[in-house]
């Protein structure tokens, strides 16, 4: 059996701390972008200019067949070079970090896209037609009537979606990235007590996790009875 | 920009020399579907297992079942596998995990990435058959205890076999998934489709072939996928309810 020894935690904890500060940063803003290019994309989606909406369709299918670690080798391996060039960027810069985060909006927003456009076609067909009868034009009836309907309904998916891409910023580990994950298995491997600090950072996710889902669930019921 | 395209790099010998990029690639295609359906067996018992018991009236079964899904729902799937792969050994006694550990590398890969991916799913499945059951109207089951059906008969008569047809769509995107989360067991060393799209990138020097190729192996998983799976949906749709003829 393994003697266990937790010792490693109590120091490491500022270094894994600027991890988990990268994780949150990744999170917040690839929910923001994601939210709101998701929405754009519902929009095309549900427009009648066929371009528009098959454009759309193939950005969320596409993104939809691919899995997020092909995705995320794509904006390390490939994509920096790429705009590299573009751009004269001088070789070597670390654009870890930007790439995550574009790799994670980008991504995200094809899911995000799905919910949101589910929550337009929940709201009642009458809405939309009310709307125009009151002279509004398509832009103004999604943004006054149909939209702040259809996000109310969807408060808690969206939420839900964010635990989910909170927990996939640990896919940063493939390229090397500290964040909170990729800190932990760096205490663990130089130590040697990797371990102590998997379950430790396993540990953590659920709590953050499970209070989060927790939350979600109370703040639906919440909705719902009001 | 000076990039030289170059597609036929798939047909040229790889650098071990007893293979092609190409026979590469498909090694990694093979272990990708391998991997996945033999995960995706443990899912769906597991799951249905699991997804039954959070619907019995048995407040301490019922717990258990609970708990279960929100433990595999909560920590990310790398950290999950790097916990089977890395701890799990560890946690054994002495010499089984030492056995364990002098055994075939990648037996030991395979075994972490089939039971981490199949415990992982499990809880989605069992949320979906959970679903499912519940979805039912309350009369069936109480019309199964009325007809003299103990507990277990009432389950294995009336409400399974509605419920098992009712959950085949939302499954069918938890069975895509299953391919695509396999995707994570490449950071474990074990050589699926992305493993191999990394290395025909160190090898070959040609990474826009190299990923596009993997990449279009992915969708076409997908779409053969989904295209058998909305057929079987069709034929086993429950007459009346929402997707039945």
């Amino acid at each position: 059996m393994h003697d266990f020894d937790w010792s490693s935690i109590p120091g490491s904890l500022p270094f894994l701390w600027d991890g988990m500060k990268i994780s949150l940063v990744i999170t917040a803003q690839a929910v923001l972008v994601g939210i709101v290019w998701g929405t754009l994309l519902a929009m095309m989606r549900l427009s009648s200019i066929k371009p528009l909406s098959w454009f759309a369709a193939g950005y969320v299918n596409l993104f939809r067949a691919v899995p997020l670690v092909m995705v995320l080798l794509w904006f390390f391996l490939i994509v920096p070079e790429f705009v590299g060039q573009l751009f004269n960027i001088p070789k070597g810069t670390d654009m870890r970090l930007s790439s995550a985060m574009a790799g994670f909006a980008l991504f995200e927003a094809a899911y995000y896209s799905e919910i949101i456009r589910a929550g337009i076609q929940s709201v009642p067909k009458g809405q939309m037609a009310a709307a125009s009868a009151l002279g509004m034009t398509y832009g103004q009836s999604m943004r006054l009537v149909v939209l702040p309907q259809a996000f109310r309904n969807m408060v808690p998916l969206l939420l839900t979606q964010g635990i989910i891409l909170f927990q996939d910023t640990s896919l940063v580990y493939v390229s090397a990235l500290a964040d909170f994950f990729g800190a932990a298995y760096k205490v663990g491997d130089r130590d040697g007590r990797l371990v102590e600090m998997l379950l430790f950072a396993g540990a953590v996710y659920f709590v953050i996790c499970f209070s989060a889902s927790q939350l979600v669930k109370h703040l639906q019921k919440k909705y719902q009875t009001a | 920009m000076g990039y030289q395209w170059n597609w036929g790099v798939f047909f040229q010998p790889s650098a071990t020399g007893d293979d092609t990029y190409f026979g590469w690639m498909l090694a990694g295609f093979k272990m990708t579907i391998g991997l996945s359906l033999t995960a995706w067996i443990i899912a769906l018992l597991l799951g249905a297992l699991v997804g039954v018991l959070r619907t019995v009236p048995n407040k301490l079964l019922a717990g258990i079942a609970t708990a279960y899904v929100e433990l595999f729902r909560n920590i990310p799937l790398l950290v999950q596998l790097f916990i089977w792969y890395f701890v799990l050994p560890e946690l054994l006694p002495v010499s089984i995990g030492d056995a364990y550990k002098q055994s075939n590398p990648v037996l030991q890969q395979f075994l972490a990435s089939m039971v981490c991916l199949g415990l992982f799913t499990s809880a989605r499945v069992a949320e979906q058959v959970r679903s499912g059951i519940n979805s039912l109207p309350r009369g069936q089951k109480n019309a199964g205890l009325a007809l003299g059906f103990t507990l277990p008969q009432t389950y294995r008569f009336v409400l399974l076999p509605m419920a098992f047809r009712l959950v085949v769509p939302p499954l069918t995107s938890e069975f895509l998934n299953i391919f695509k989360n396999s995707a994570v067991c490449s950071t474990i060393g074990l050589l699926e489709l992305a493993a191999q799209g990394r290395q025909l990138v160190d090898y070959t020097a040609q990474p826009y072939e190299s990923f596009i190729a993997v990449t279009l192996a992915y969708i076409t998983i997908n779409v053969v996928v989904m295209t058998l799976m909305h057929k079987f949906e069709r034929r086993i749709a429950v007459p009346g309810y929402l997707g039945g003829k």
